[in-house]
């Protein structure tokens, strides 16, 4: 590990101005992916502005309906948070989706979602990598590219987001709040992760300085029987190769609204918009579901290890959709 | 780059000047000479290094000891009152290892485990996420000990060995 400055902040505007003096600084919450990065000396930080307690731990009640999740709150306590596992239980069933127990103790909801990629080649430093070395070359198109993206990749990077807690959050039009030397911006989850592109080092709209204080939820009744399934190589403890956050709202055996994120397909969580629009309306049936999942996965552009994950993200997409309508006919029926 | 911490480690105060660099997990077994938290992996994915840091597990291997200035962790060592904690001794009664290096990890784990299901923390294997009182049934104890692996392979003997306290 490189050698580095420590400082604690004990609030926001001292984190930011902080920061504000360090342009290889960095800011450090639980520490459980940039710790591990800084090890492998694939992050570098000649500082750290440690923040776990400048920001909030708290999740409050906004008076539209909606939670205020503060950057500091740990993934152990959104989980188990009675309203998020009342209101949104796809949040909370995400966050349990991910890493282990002891993980999610330490890790934060700002830290969650700046996480790195888990592809092998980005992890290791003796092999090219264009988001770690921009322009040494992409190692995983002829490599090791199971885990990675079918959606919106480009010739420079394949690579995934690791997040569970995000595919949710993009789902739920959840917003970003963010605080940095020029102030205070909030942005849409679902605009809050880049796609590769040509600059595939970064993985976020977020400048140098800016600061994540809190992830806002607006309320949505559907919420409350939404579902994140996860598709993955081991039962426990491992990334996914396809997950699928997913909320659905029937009137009279027609889709009346619908929430459907993707998780392990992309370069940032999949917000399925087509597949959204393609539902919106159709009568409930596999048929349907099948359609509209097929329109979302036009696009995909796999590579030879990772074809499976076509079907795959098809299959799980459709799985969730139908135990979704399942549940509301078997509502119907009890009325 | 140093900086001056305390630690309180199994009950004891520690006074010790770090390097920034220094994880938890090398505070403890290079610097006081604690050696029960385990390093397995050095990356958090093996949990042989799990410790209780003000309370809840957590993997010292991926904690900076600057940032954790002034907290209360408890180790394996630690656990028992004089006597052998119940896991610890339900370890032994169920021969719940072989080689044993996961173990102190996995007793730790256990104990940070059992408080967060009395709790009511959910997992990925509840069937009813919002359910008020968590059952630890084996499906529950083998998803919320996830994060420690046993390369002997002797989960068939943690498991009950983790149910008798977990369940008495």
């Amino acid at each position: 590990m490189k050698p580095f400055r420590y400082e604690r902040a004990t609030d926001v505007p001292s984190a930011v101005a902080l920061l504000a003096e360090q342009p290889h600084g960095a800011f450090l919450a639980g520490g459980t992916n940039l710790v591990d990065l800084m090890k492998l000396e694939v992050a570098t930080p000649e500082a750290l502005v440690d923040v776990r307690r400048a920001t909030s731990d708290r999740i409050e009640e906004l008076p539209d309906g909606g939670l205020r999740i503060g950057a500091a709150v740990t993934n152990s306590e959104l989980a188990a948070d009675r309203t998020v596992r009342r209101r949104y239980p796809m949040l909370s069933q995400a966050v349990l989706a991910g890493a282990s127990g002891q993980v999610r103790n330490l890790a934060t909801t700002g830290g969650n979602l700046l996480q790195r990629t888990r592809c092998v080649y980005f992890q290791d430093t003796t092999t090219p990598c264009n988001k770690r070395d921009p322009g040494s070359g992409c190692s995983a198109l002829d490599g090791y590219h199971r885990e990675l993206a079918i959606l919106g990749s480009s010739p420079a990077c394949v690579a995934t987001n690791p997040s569970d807690m995000a595919v949710a959050l993009a789902a739920l039009d959840a917003v970003v709040h963010l605080q940095g030397p020029l102030g205070e911006r909030v942005i849409p989850l679902t605009e809050f992760h880049r796609l590769p592109g040509a600059e595939p080092e970064r993985d976020t709209v977020i400048e140098h300085g800016e600061l994540i204080t809190a992830v806002d939820v607006p309320p949505l009744a559907m919420m409350t029987r939404s579902t994140y399934r996860k598709v993955r190589d081991r039962a426990s403890y491992a990334f996914a190769l396809v997950s699928v956050a997913a909320a659905l709202e029937v009137t009279d055996g027609v889709v009346a609204d619908v929430r459907l994120a993707l998780g392990g397909v992309a370069h940032k969580p999949w917000r399925a918009w087509i597949a959204e629009e393609a539902l919106r309306g159709a009568r409930v049936s596999t048929e349907s579901f099948q359609a509209a999942a097929d329109a979302e996965l036009a696009a995909a552009r796999p590579l030879p290890g990772n074809a499976f994950k076509v079907p795959l993200a098809r299959n799980v997409i459709v799985h969730s959709l139908g135990d979704l309508a399942e549940f509301h006919q078997l509502g119907e029926e009890l009325r | 780059m140093e900086a001056e911490i305390t630690l309180w480690v199994d009950g004891t105060r520690h006074r010790l000047v770090v390097d920034t660099r220094t994880t938890l997990l090398d505070a403890l077994r290079e610097r006081l000479r604690i050696t029960s938290p385990k390093k397995g992996c050095d990356h958090g994915q093996c949990g042989a290094c799990t410790i209780l840091l003000d309370g809840r597990r957590a993997l010292s291997c991926l904690a900076l000891a600057v940032a954790y200035q002034g907290s209360e962790i408890v180790t394996a060592d630690g656990l028992g009152d004089g006597e052998p904690h119940p896991l610890q001794r339900a370890f032994i009664e169920h021969d719940a290892f072989q080689c044993g290096y996961c173990t102190p990890g996995q007793i730790v784990s256990a104990v940070g485990m059992i408080r967060e299901a009395a709790e009511g923390w959910p997992s990925a294997a509840g069937k009813d996420q919002d359910a008020a009182e968590v059952v630890l049934d084996d499906e529950e104890i083998r998803e919320r000990m996830a994060g420690n692996l046993c390369r002997c392979g002797a989960y068939a003997n943690i498991v009950p060995a983790i149910a008798e306290v977990a369940r008495p």
